[in-house]
């Protein structure tokens, strides 16, 4: 009887909620049929260990992480196999104990098709954890935290793979008022977050709390559509344990769960789109994100599994948690099976998912759901016919932007003016492709242009670049010459002041004899340590490239253009020293030949003048050579 | 690969023309009802020469064929077209009318969504000015002619020029209330006075009231059907209604009411199927707010100042060529910029 009116009080407590809270609609939006019922009738089912896992390095969006195994490694389960490296990585642990039986690539389920580096791990079907360490989370400094979560793998498990710890970082941006737990799950066909819901809203509770704590926000708004009654009744009950925690409602309406689309639904804030939702004091997570964050700070487990949804054209669709790394064919085996008429199969949802290359795929971090596809499920689109501009892609589009002048500027591209147009506000949801009358696949427009786009501001960025540093260029080369003719002139006019007054020349040469030798053999010394400095310089910039250095007497040209800047007679003097100085080292050279009996012949019957133009080469080059030894890396 | 979405939820572009057709049913069948069957004729060869022009010059620009004749726009320019006409007129006015607006105003400028130009608007305007004296020339509603034609009779004037012996053009062909209000107000004559002539209805044109309230039925189907946006309409009748009460306030011996303006003449046809014309129109909420209403307030000043007795059609084609500076300045405001 008590349990009776604890329920029916809970019941109204959620509907109180339900009802009091009112949300900000968008603009256009689209409902399609929702197909999730399929899916939800049957509880989350494990799926048995395989008997291997490939687990493809690059899971998350950022950085690829590095290495920490080797082919024949017996690791444990939770044990680190690649670790975060740079700010935007997540690290890869090992699903299972086993055996790393192979490093290589292989196909991934990316859009791209490209098979990309891979572990693969052979299980040993002990399922044995490594020492699993629990971290306090209520009694730990919030830099530590970080650090610890940026070991644990987790990233956004809604689909978009971003690692979580930089999500829960104090990065110096707006203090975090408002956490938004994204319950939403508007893609069609999706049921993953839902079943979650409802089989263990406890958990998730528990992990809004910590993301809660982490962030220091004061507010929770947890946003679930309307088509999740179990899953919103279940989370309001558990969320009573949460401080300032609501669970709202919103209605079924494609794209709620685009996290600015439901900021906005939820709180009436439209996010700038220059900035992100934190620089507004919101942060927004899934509820498996969330949930993993649990697991991780109460328990120790680093991010291994999550749960998929194998729907579509099966014979029995359900929910599955998964080990990371799982062969998608055991995947689809488990929910029965795929139909015969199946012709290809979708990972995500039939708005914005992909296909999948091949089954033969493992499932990844994002890998939230695999239908199978068929024609009469996923009916391939008739013909493309012109734009009538009846502006149904307008109506329909969230971000209210003009599809169909984006369409016209994509097609025609017309680049510029599709950026004027806010294309890159573009959240690529479908709407407008779905409302489109006449058939044209308007998303796949966008996405070419925006690519172009960014390609063409990479090439303007180099182009940039090139032209700056060919700047630079011709205005040194042409600073050059105007001192070399700067110089020219003045001696030309001291030879004529001389040529006019002889015995003022006689005797400033008188007066200046003995000085004037030193002078010479001061400034040869420092047009000397001028090429040297220089030469070290050109040395550390050709460090890379020491192909370069060892081919051309690169360090020469530097030196010889400084000496070019003194007078020609120095130049002459400057060349002479180092002849002489060749022809010291030549001999030295000849004598030891000489000595180890290996003199080369051909050198032999050569005239003074070429020898010591030989001499002289050959002594660039093994000072070169040694440069490029004593500087290159390695 | 990215070719989402896979599912996909609009009518066709045949379903919405189709839609534009079944929603002239009602006005036809009002038009036949008051004038007499030559309409259907009308429709017909207009119909036949649309589809043959929009095919041959299809052949010509080598584009496939049957899937641009199958959705259905050529139709429905043509219906709007003869619907436009004198419906007695020779057939191959009606002929010369479809074939500009196809081969020119559409399939030259690119064929379906391409043209800047209302198509229909454009064979009408070509009329007008080229045979001003036929294109004036209304028959009389049935009910008011002085010697009723039959279906065949219609029929045979259309297609010989052949009246029954013994019946001047007079017999069957009467003035429209505008033609008259204009004629009549030159010679100094009252709004009050002149709207007491017999051609004159309870809103409009007795007879052709009938016609643009059957119009009106239609376009509230294509508004239900969500083929047309509110917008339009809204701001053309809006505009048409308060330009023509202010101008009767000030001076009701002069000016006529709002009720004869949004009665009479092509307003329910131009309202709900001629600036709903997504093609020439303009995209944006606002944007068709400002078309419309700019159209609204043409379509006035031609009737009161402008040389012909409706100013419908230049009222549009004025307003189509205003569409890309309307569209470039009414961009509605995108999520997350400023307000």
């Amino acid at each position: 009887m008590n349990n009776i009116i604890q329920f029916a009080s809970k019941l109204i407590k959620s509907l109180a909620t339900n009802t009091a809270s009112e949300v900000h609609r968008f603009n256009g939006g689209v409902h399609p049929n929702e197909h999730k019922q399929e899916s939800t009738t049957r509880p989350i089912a494990q799926l048995p260990i395989p008997e291997t896992l490939t687990l493809p390095l690059r899971q998350h969006v950022g950085y690829i992480p590095k290495l920490k195994v080797k082919v024949g490694d017996y690791v444990l389960k939770g044990e680190m196999l690649a670790e975060a490296e740079g700010t935007v990585s997540a690290a890869i642990h090992a699903p299972t104990s086993g055996t790393i039986t192979a490093i290589a690539e292989a196909v991934i389920p990316h859009p791209s098709g490209l098979p990309d580096m891979c572990v693969t791990l052979t299980p040993d079907g002990k399922e044995q954890w490594k020492p699993l360490t629990p971290v306090d989370w209520k009694n730990t400094a919030h830099s530590e935290l970080i650090t610890s979560l940026r070991a644990s793998g987790i990233v956004g498990l809604g689909g978009a793979t971003f690692p979580t710890h930089i999500k829960l970082r104090k990065d110096g941006s707006a203090a975090i008022h408002t956490l938004i737990i994204n319950a939403a799950e508007c893609e069609p066909y999706i049921t993953c977050d839902d079943m979650l819901m409802r089989e263990r809203a406890e958990e998730i509770t528990q992990g809004i709390a910590i993301a809660q704590h982490l962030l220091g926000a004061a507010k929770v708004v947890i946003g679930i559509e309307d088509n999740k009654p179990e899953a919103a009744q279940a989370m309001s009950a558990a969320s009573q344990a949460l401080a300032n925690a609501a669970v709202t409602t919103v209605p079924t309406l494609y794209p709620s769960g685009d996290a600015r689309r439901l900021i906005h639904l939820l709180l009436g804030v439209e996010v700038p789109h220059h900035k992100r939702a934190t620089e507004v004091g919101i942060q927004v997570f899934n509820v498996a994100t969330v949930l993993a964050i649990y697991r991780y700070f109460m328990f120790g487990e680093p991010s291994v599994s999550r749960i998929v949804t194998v729907t579509g054209n099966v014979a029995s669709p359900q929910n599955f948690e998964v080990l990371l790394g799982t062969p998608m064919p055991l995947l689809m085996a488990a929910a029965g099976g795929a139909k015969p008429d199946t012709t290809h199969f979708v990972m995500g949802g039939p708005m914005m998912g992909f296909d999948l290359p091949s089954l033969n795929v493992p499932v990844t971090k994002a890998a939230n759901c695999i239908i199978a596809a068929s024609p009469a499920l996923f009916a391939p689109p008739p013909p493309a016919q012109p734009c009538i501009r009846c502006t149904r892609c307008a109506d329909a589009c969230p971000v209210n932007l003009q599809p169909q002048e984006l369409y016209w500027f994509a097609k025609s591209d017309n680049f510029e003016k599709a950026r004027d147009y806010n294309l890159f506000d573009c959240i690529e949801c479908g709407c407008c492709t779905y409302v489109c009358p006449s058939n044209i696949p308007l998303v796949q427009y966008y996405r070419y242009a925006k690519s172009e786009i960014i390609a063409l501001d990479k090439a303007k960025e180099a182009a940039d670049l090139a032209r700056e540093r060919n700047d630079f260029r011709l205005a040194r080369i042409e600073r050059e010459k105007l001192d070399r003719a700067q110089k020219h002139a003045e001696r030309a006019a001291n030879a004529r002041n001389r040529e006019a007054n002889p015995e003022l020349a006689e005797s400033d040469k008188a007066a200046s004899n003995a000085s004037a030798v030193e002078a010479k053999k001061a400034a040869i010394a420092a047009a000397v340590e001028r090429a040297k400095t220089l030469k070290l310089a050109a040395a550390n910039n050709d460090a890379a490239s020491t192909s370069t250095s060892t081919d051309q007497p690169a360090p020469a040209e530097p030196s010889s253009a400084e000496i070019k800047l003194d007078s020609d007679a120095q130049a002459k003097i400057d060349k002479k020293a180092l002849i002489a100085a060749a022809m010291e080292r030549a001999k030295a050279q000849k004598l030891a030949a000489a000595q180890a009996g290996a003199a080369p012949k051909n050198t032999e019957n050569l005239s003074a003048k070429v020898k010591a133009e030989i001499d002289e080469i050959e002594a660039i080059r093994t000072k070169a050579q040694q440069m490029v030894k004593n500087k290159a890396p390695d | 690969m990215n070719r989402s979405p896979y599912i996909t939820d609009a009518p066709s572009v045949s379903m919405i023309m189709l839609k534009v057709l079944l929603a002239l049913v009602p006005g036809i069948m009002a038009y036949t009802w008051v004038y007499g069957g030559g309409i259907l004729l009308s429709l017909t060869l207009a119909t036949i020469t649309a589809l043959i022009t929009e095919a041959a010059i299809l052949k010509i620009r080598q584009r496939p064929i049957v899937p641009s004749l199958a959705d259905l726009s050529a139709v429905v320019t043509a219906w709007l077209l003869a619907l436009a006409l004198p419906p007695l007129a020779p057939w191959w006015l009606v002929v010369v009318g479809t074939l500009f607006a196809i081969a020119i105003a559409k399939q030259l400028y690119g064929g379906l969504g391409y043209n800047p130009f209302n198509p229909a608007m454009v064979g009408y305007a070509v009329l007008l000015i080229s045979f001003p004296v036929i294109m004036t020339k209304w028959p009389a509603p049935l009910e008011l002619a002085t010697t009723p034609l039959g279906w065949a009779e219609q029929f045979n004037l259309i297609l010989g020029g052949v009246l029954p012996t013994g019946v001047p053009m007079d017999a069957v062909t009467s003035a429209t209330p505008l033609d008259y209000l204009k004629t009549q107000r030159m010679l100094q004559q009252e709004v009050e006075a002149i709207s007491q002539a017999p051609i004159f209805g309870h809103f409009g044109a007795k007879g052709g009231e009938i016609v643009t309230a059957a119009y009106l039925f239609g376009g509230l189907y294509l508004l239900q059907q969500r083929i047309i946006s509110w917008h339009l309409p809204t701001a053309f009748i809006a505009a048409l209604a308060l330009i023509s009460f202010i101008f009767n306030l000030v001076e009701p011996s002069q000016f006529a009411g709002p009720s004869l303006h949004l009665m009479a003449g092509a307003t329910m046809l131009c309202a709900f199927f001629i600036i709903t014309d997504p093609v020439s129109g303009p995209t944006t909420p606002k944007g068709k707010l400002y078309f419309a209403a700019g159209a609204g307030v043409l379509t006035y000043v031609i009737r009161v100042y402008g040389g012909y007795p409706d100013g419908v059609a230049f009222a549009v084609l004025i307003m189509n060529m205003c569409v890309p500076l309307i569209d470039a300045h009414t961009q509605p405001r995108v999520f997350g910029h400023k307000r």
